[in-house]
C-alpha cells in the first residue's frame, strides 16, 4: 500500500462566477433567445397604441357637421378651468380692500333685472352657486384671482386660482342673517375675512398670487354652475342632462379702501354668454343707491370630466393598455412556466442553487422589458391619441407636465408590475394557462365589473379599492375637486383611490405573490 | 347504412371513448369543473348581495344580477377547454392521439362533444345554484313584489331564457376556446387570446363613441352573448337575446372551423 497522498481530480476549467449579474445576464439571454416572447412584448407595445387610436377614432365632436375647434381657458396652475360669471368691477391700483354685506342669495331668473342679457332661469339655486367679492388680474378667462363668497349650501368660502378652496363660517345667507365679506390686497397676498355683523372679523384664508399685476380688477360677482343629472351610470362620461342655473345676490354697504381710480362700476359677462358651449345664461346687475343686485351663471372652478365642457382626458387613448397588458402577462407567465414545462428549471436551479435569487433576477428582467415596452406604447398612445382627439373636434383637458409624465410612466409601471404579478403567480401554480387566467381575472375582471357593468357606484368603487384593478388609478389625469359637484364615478374616469395609492395596492399584490413564490420554490422540488 | 358511414361512426365512437378517458383521468378536469360551479355561484351571490333596489322602478335586472358569476365562470371554462387541446400539444400526447386516430376532424369533434357535455353539466349546476342564490338574497335587498320584482322563478319565460341561455353561453365559450387553442396550440397564448377577445370589446365600448359602442356590443362575443341574460329593457339592448347568443355561436363556429382546417395543413 502506498502511503503517498492521492491528488483528487480537479477540472482545468476556472470556476464560473455566481454573482447576481451573471444570473441577470442568464435570464436576459433566456428572454432574448425565445423569439415568441420578444414578438409578444413588441406586440404588447403595438396593440397598446393601435387599439387606443382605434378606440378614440370613433369619438367625434361636431359643430354644424364639422369638427369643432374650441379653446378652453387654462388657469395659472396649467389646468383646464371654467371661468364664467357676472362681474361688477372697477380697477384697483396697488394695495387696497373692498368690504360688502350680502343680504340674499337666491336662484331665479333675470327677467326683472335691467340690462339683463339672459333669459328665464333654468335650474334653481345650486349647492355651489356663488356670490361675493373678487380681485382678479384681468377680465380675461383663466387669469389669476382670489375671492371670498357665500355659496348655496357650503357656507362662506375663500377660493383662489380655481383650485384653492378654504371653508369659512357655515350657514346660508338671508336678510335676517346677512354676511359681511372683506378682501384685502397687500402685495401678492390677498386675505379674505368674514363677519356676521360687520364689526368682529374672522380671517377665512389668505392666498398668494405670485406675480399679480399692480393694476387689477375688483368688485362683486355672481355665478351658478349648471345642474348635471346623469340618467344612469352607463351614460356618465358621455353626457347626461345639463341644465343651466342662475344665482342672484343682493349686496349693500360697499366700502372701498386704497386707490380706486375714479369712474363708475362696470358690468361684464366673463366668458361670454353666446358661445352655446357652456350651459350659462349670462347675467346682469342693477344698482339703486348703493344697493347692488347681481345675477350670474357659470362657475369659477377647475374643469372636471362629465361637466359642461365636451372634453376628453389625456388618458382616454390608454384603453389600448388593456390589450397590451394581456399580451405582456402571457409572456411574463411563460417566462417561468416554460422552465417547468421543459425541465429547464432544474438546470437553472443547479446553476444557481440559491433559489430566491432566481426569483429576484427573473422579475427584474421581465419587469424591465415590459416597462420599456409599456413606456413606448403608452407614450405613443397618449401623443398620437391626443392629436387624434383634437382633430376630431374635442377639447383635450390640458394637464400639467408632471401629471402627463405620471400618467404615461405610471401606465408603463402598471404593465410592468402586472407582468411581475403574472411571473409570481406562474411560479406558484407552475401552469401557464392557470397563471394567465388568474392574472387577467384579478386585474381586468374587477375593472369590467366596475366600469361598463351595472353594479352600483358604491360596489364599483369598493372593487377598485381592494382588487389589483386599483392600479388603474395611476392613469387618472384629472383630479377630483370637492368644490365642484359632478358624478365622480369610475365610468367617467375617477378612481376611488389616489393615483399612487391605487398603484401601491397593485404592487402589494405583486409583492405578496412573489414572496409566496420564493417561499414555495425553496420548499418544493423543482 | 353503407360500409363507409358505419366505419366512420365506429371510429367516432372510439374517439369519443378515448377522449372521455383522457379527460376523465387528467388531473385538473374535476377541479376545474368544481371551480366553474364554485366561482360562478360565489360571484353571483356576491353581486346579488351588493345591489339595492330602494324604490319601484330602480331599473335593475334581477336575473342578470343573479347570473353575474358567468363572467368569472367563463374564464375557468376557457382554461378547461384550452387544456383539452393544448395539454396534448404541451406533452406531445397529440402525436399518439393522431397516430391512433389519423382523422384530425374526428379527434376535434370528439373533443368538442365531450367538452360540451361536461360544461353543460357543470354550467347547469352553476346556473341553478346562482338563480337560487338570487332568489334567496334579492328579496332582502328591495327586490320585492311591491317594487315590481316577483321572486326569481324558472317558470317565468324570460328568466328561464336567461338561465338556459347562460348554460349554452358557457358551452359556446368552451367551443370558442377549443377552436382558439387548436389554432395557436400554446395554452398561455390561447387563454390570453380568448380572454382578450371576451374582455376587450366591453372595455373599448365604454370609451368610444355611442354609435360605435352599439356596434362593438353587437359583435363582441361576450357583450353580445350575455344579452341572453337580459329580462328587462329588451328594447334598449344593442342586440336581442337570441341573436346575441347567435353572434357568440358564430365566433365559436369560426374558431372551430379554423381549428379544424389548420391541423390538416401542419404537422403536430
Amino acid at each position: 500500500m502506498s502511503t503517498g497522498s492521492i491528488t483528487p481530480y480537479r477540472s482545468d476549467m476556472r470556476a464560473g462566477r455566481d454573482g447576481f449579474a451573471q444570473l441577470l445576464r442568464a435570464e436576459w439571454t433566456k428572454f432574448t433567445t425565445v423569439r415568441g416572447w420578444v414578438i409578444g412584448v413588441l406586440a404588447g407595445a403595438l396593440v397598446t397604441v393601435l387599439l387606443g387610436l382605434v378606440a378614440v377614432a370613433g369619438n367625434r365632436f361636431t359643430c354644424n357637421g364639422r369638427a369643432c375647434n374650441l379653446g378652453v381657458p387654462v388657469g395659472p396652475g396649467g389646468e383646464a378651468v371654467t371661468d364664467n360669471f357676472y362681474f361688477v368691477h372697477r380697477p384697483l391700483d396697488g394695495n387696497g380692500s373692498i368690504t360688502v354685506r350680502v343680504t340674499s342669495l337666491t336662484g331665479g331668473n333675470t327677467s326683472n333685472i335691467p340690462g339683463s342679457q339672459g333669459g328665464q332661469g333654468g335650474a334653481g339655486l345650486q349647492p355651489w352657486s356663488k356670490a361675493g367679492i373678487i380681485i382678479k388680474e384681468s377680465t380675461r378667462q383663466g387669469s389669476a384671482y382670489a375671492a371670498i363668497m357665500v355659496t348655496g349650501s357650503h357656507g362662506v368660502r375663500m377660493q383662489y386660482n380655481y383650485t384653492g378652496d378654504t371653508a369659512g363660517p357655515a350657514g346660508t345667507v338671508s336678510a335676517a342673517s346677512p354676511r359681511w365679506l372683506r378682501l384685502a390686497r397687500s402685495g401678492d397676498t390677498i386675505t379674505g375675512y368674514a363677519s356676521a355683523e360687520g364689526t368682529t372679523w374672522t380671517k377665512v384664508g389668505a392666498a398668494r398670487l405670485a406675480g399679480l399685476s399692480p393694476n387689477v380688477q375688483a368688485g362683486l360677482f355672481a355665478t351658478s354652475p349648471a345642474q348635471t343629472q346623469a340618467t344612469s351610470q352607463r351614460l356618465m362620461g358621455s353626457g347626461g342632462l345639463i341644465t343651466a342655473s342662475l344665482a342672484t345676490a343682493v349686496f349693500d354697504q360697499v366700502g372701498l379702501h386704497g386707490t380706486w381710480p375714479r369712474g363708475a362700476w362696470r358690468g361684464s359677462v366673463i366668458g361670454g354668454a353666446a358661445s352655446g358651449l357652456y350651459a350659462v345664461q349670462g347675467g346682469g346687475y342693477h344698482q339703486v343707491r348703493g344697493r347692488f343686485t347681481v345675477s350670474g351663471s357659470g362657475d369659477i372652478a377647475p374643469d372636471v370630466v362629465g361637466g359642461t365642457i365636451p372634453g376628453q382626458t389625456i388618458e382616454r387613448p390608454l384603453v389600448g393598455a388593456f390589450a397590451g397588458l394581456i399580451a405582456l402577462v402571457v409572456v411574463a407567465a411563460m417566462f417561468i412556466t416554460a422552465e417547468y414545462r421543459r425541465g429547464l428549471i432544474r438546470t437553472t436551479l443547479a446553476a444557481s442553487p440559491r433559489r430566491g435569487r432566481v426569483l429576484a433576477a427573473k422579475p427584474i428582467v421581465i419587469g424591465a422589458v415590459t416597462f420599456a415596452a409599456g413606456l413606448a406604447g403608452a407614450a405613443a398612445a397618449v401623443f398620437l391619441g391626443e392629436r387624434q382627439l383634437r382633430g376630431n373636434g374635442f377639447i383635450v383637458y390640458p394637464v400639467t407636465t408632471p401629471t402627463e409624465v405620471r400618467v404615461v410612466v405610471g401606465t408603463a409601471a402598471l404593465l410592468a408590475v402586472a407582468a411581475v404579478l403574472a411571473l409570481g403567480i406562474g411560479a406558484i401554480v407552475r401552469r401557464s394557462a392557470a397563471a394567465v387566467a388568474a392574472v387577467i381575472v384579478v386585474i381586468v375582471l374587477p375593472y369590467i365589473l366596475a366600469v361598463p357593468n351595472v353594479l352600483s357606484v358604491g360596489t364599483a368603487q369598493w372593487l377598485l379599492r381592494v382588487t389589483p384593478a386599483a392600479g388603474f388609478a395611476i392613469e387618472q389625469g384629472m383630479p377630483q375637486y370637492p368644490q365642484v359637484s359632478t358624478a365622480y364615478t369610475p365610468a367617467s374616469g375617477y378612481y376611488p383611490l389616489a393615483p399612487w395609492a391605487g398603484f401601491a395596492v397593485l404592487c402589494g399584490y405583486a409583492a405578496v405573490a412573489l414572496g409566496l413564490a420564493v417561499f414555495l420554490i425553496r420548499r418544493r422540488d423543482a | 347504412m353503407s360500409q363507409a358511414s358505419h366505419a366512420s361512426w365506429a371510429s367516432m365512437r372510439e374517439a369519443l371513448h378515448a377522449e372521455w378517458t383522457k379527460l376523465r383521468t387528467a388531473p385538473g378536469t374535476l377541479w376545474l369543473l368544481l371551480a366553474v360551479v364554485a366561482l360562478t355561484v360565489a360571484l353571483s351571490a356576491g353581486a346579488a348581495a351588493a345591489v339595492r333596489c330602494p324604490s319601484a322602478g330602480c331599473g335593475q335586472d334581477p336575473a342578470r344580477i343573479s347570473l353575474t358569476g358567468i363572467e368569472l365562470g367563463q374564464v375557468i371554462v376557457a382554461v378547461l377547454a384550452v387544456l383539452v387541446i393544448s395539454g396534448e400539444y404541451g406533452t406531445g400526447m397529440i402525436r399518439t392521439t393522431l397516430a391512433a386516430m389519423p382523422r384530425r376532424t374526428t379527434v376535434l369533434a370528439a373533443k368538442a362533444a365531450i367538452l360540451t357535455g361536461l360544461v353543460l353539466a357543470a354550467g347547469t349546476i352553476a346556473v341553478l345554484a346562482s338563480v337560487l342564490a338570487g332568489r334567496l338574497i334579492l328579496p332582502g335587498h328591495g327586490f320585492t313584489a311591491a317594487h315590481g320584482y316577483p321572486p326569481l322563478s324558472l317558470g317565468d319565460g324570460p328568466v328561464l331564457r336567461a338561465a338556459a341561455g347562460s348554460v349554452l353561453y358557457l358551452a359556446l365559450i368552451a367551443l370558442l376556446s377549443l377552436g382558439a387553442a387548436t389554432i395557436v396550440r400554446d395554452s398561455a397564448v390561447a387563454v390570453g387570446a380568448v380572454l382578450g377577445l371576451l374582455y376587450l370589446f366591453p372595455i373599448i365600448a365604454v370609451v368610444t363613441d355611442p354609435h360605435w359602442r352599439r356596434h362593438l356590443e353587437q359583435i363582441g362575443p361576450m357583450s353580445a352573448g350575455l344579452a341572453i341574460q337580459a329580462t328587462t329593457g329588451l328594447r334598449s339592448l344593442p342586440v336581442s337575446p337570441w341573436a346575441g347568443l347567435g353572434v357568440l355561436a358564430a365566433w365559436a363556429a369560426a374558431a372551430l372551423l379554423a381549428g379544424g382546417l389548420l391541423p390538416r395543413l401542419r404537422d403536430a
